[in-house]
């Protein structure tokens, strides 16, 4: 138990050392936030909608939960050749401890990254309808994280090298983003595109942030919530089973 | 302390280690020679319970790696190829960390922590983060971690690599001491002769998967009748060079030395 506790300790301190990091990784959702939520705003309420910024912002969080998350996931290849990873791996821990502590952790970051961006989001003039359920968004943020965490860590045990990492990015994290009803609502979309939206779990994860923060959800609260789950509780396994057969 | 016998490690067709035999005394410096893509880094991962052997019979201080490892894994500290510190983390907190995953009470991972460090010329860096270490720093700080947890057995995969003479010499000179004041067997790997030749009490040459010969870097220049253990091991394993399709790994540390990430 202490290991876990001393990995998951780990990544946080790694996390609050990297300034830079934390700064750069804030540049998408920003950029996103300010380009599209004020760029699209005008366009949005005319169609009827409301404010986009509102709508879009806890989209913007959970896409940099996703981010984060998958990153640090995919980062494992890298520090299981030239990092501390293979040295925990020789320790005389079991490999689920490891996985374990390195996946909370990574599921942590992304949670605080994510809560970051939710601050930024309110210097922008973005206001939560109501402060009682900000408690039931950040559970729903913690869902998400450890969703994107356990497959970050099933990704990252299986990539051979780096060339993988692009197919990742392009064919796995942007799709799953795009996807997702972050940026646009759910409502009347194309039943080819409604039904990839529908298997995409950043859905879930959007759609229940969405509902805790502005009051307007697509899904009821209890199917997020029971979705996101389900999704961590399979990922969690396939992870676990991935990381076990690392060969360093 | 390592006894090997017959051990066989293919992968399909391909026989990486091909039933060697031989055996490290208690306290011994024990160097394992060979072309690359000869079988050492195979065995040494056999040895630490890394792989499974195909065949044949691995005693690890009277303990079978394969079936018995987390016991064989706080019996040995390693040193790896490729670097394995945490670099954004302080030279103590990596000994810190080690010492929690090895299980090591906490007064003795302080009491312990302190004499290494000191030992290895480290202790008024220990609060650095290691990104700010060099190259041979870095190597001395992954050995000192590596005998935190007090092993029998110190595994080093080429720690010399890419390190200057005098980080060389003074990494063998620490490596040395501690075997003495502390009676850990070594079993070392590297392409340096001369440091093997200073180094290590007895020699195997792996070629092909196959031991080509054992014994004293005296025994081996005798043998072959050589003046040099450089002389004796170009005698035994021929001039012609090894042409390796890079695996995985491989590539990577091209990469990694391309981007300037890599150790040095």
């Amino acid at each position: 138990m202490q290991a876990i506790y001393i990995l998951w300790l780990r990544e946080l301190k790694r996390y609050t050392r990297s300034r830079v990091q934390i700064i750069a990784s804030l540049g998408q959702p920003v950029l996103y936030l300010l380009a599209l939520g004020f760029g699209l705003g005008p366009v949005f309420r005319a169609s009827g909608n409301g404010s986009y910024l509102q709508f879009m912002a806890p989209g913007v969080i959970a896409m940099t939960v996703l981010f984060s998350a998958m990153f640090s996931g995919i980062a494992l290849l890298w520090d299981r050749q030239f990092g501390f990873l293979k040295e925990t791996l020789v320790a005389p821990v079991p490999r689920l401890h490891v996985m374990l502590g390195r996946t909370c952790g990574t599921a942590t970051v992304a949670m605080l990254q994510g809560m970051l961006v939710a601050v930024v989001c309110v210097v922008a003039g973005f206001r939560p309808a109501s402060l009682a359920l900000v408690p039931a968004a950040l559970a729903f943020l913690a869902l998400t994280a450890v969703v994107f965490a356990g497959a970050g860590t099933a990704i990252g045990s299986s990539l051979k090298d780096m060339q993988g990492f692009q197919m990742v990015m392009n064919f796995l994290v942007l799709p799953l983003f795009f996807l997702s009803g972050a940026l646009y609502p759910l409502d009347h979309l194309p039943a080819a595109l409604a039904a990839f939206t529908r298997i995409d779990p950043l859905t879930y994860g959007v759609d229940g942030l969405r509902g805790m923060l502005t009051g307007r959800a697509h899904f009821a609260a209890v199917v997020d919530a029971a979705v996101l789950a389900g999704v961590a509780a399979v990922l969690a396994v396939l992870g676990a089973w991935r990381f076990s057969k690392i060969e360093v | 302390m390592i006894k090997v016998e017959q051990l066989t490690r293919t992968f399909g067709d391909f026989k990486a280690v091909d039933s060697i035999s031989f055996e490290v005394g208690a306290g011994e410096i024990f160097a394992f020679l060979g072309p690359n893509g000869a079988g050492k880094s195979t065995t040494i991962r056999m040895l630490t319970t890394l792989l499974a052997p195909t065949a044949g019979r691995i005693e690890v201080d009277g303990l079978d790696p394969a079936r018995q490892a987390h016991e064989v894994r706080r019996r040995f500290g390693i040193v790896f190829q490729d670097p394995s510190l945490d670099q954004e983390l302080s030279a103590w907190e990596n000994l810190d960390l080690h010492g929690v995953l090895y299980g090591v009470p906490r007064r003795t991972r302080h009491e312990r922590g302190e004499a290494l460090l000191q030992a290895f010329d480290l202790w008024e860096r220990r609060n650095d983060a290691v990104k700010t270490f060099s190259g041979g720093m870095r190597r001395r700080l992954e050995i000192a971690r590596g005998l935190l947890h007090t092993p029998k057995i110190l595994f080093l995969d080429e720690p010399t690599l890419g390190l200057d003479p005098q980080s060389r010499n003074q990494l063998w000179a620490h490596v040395q001491k501690l075997n003495a004041t502390e009676g850990v067997t070594v079993f070392l790997t590297t392409h340096y002769m001369d440091e093997a030749d200073r180094v290590a009490r007895r020699i195997a040459i792996i070629d092909h998967g196959r031991i080509v010969a054992t014994g004293t870097p005296q025994q081996l220049k005798e043998q072959t009748g050589k003046d040099s253990l450089e002389g004796a091991y170009l005698a035994l394993t021929g001039t012609a060079i090894r042409e390796e399709t890079p695996d995985a790994a491989a590539r990577m540390r091209m990469a990694a030395q391309m981007w300037g990430r890599g150790r040095r």
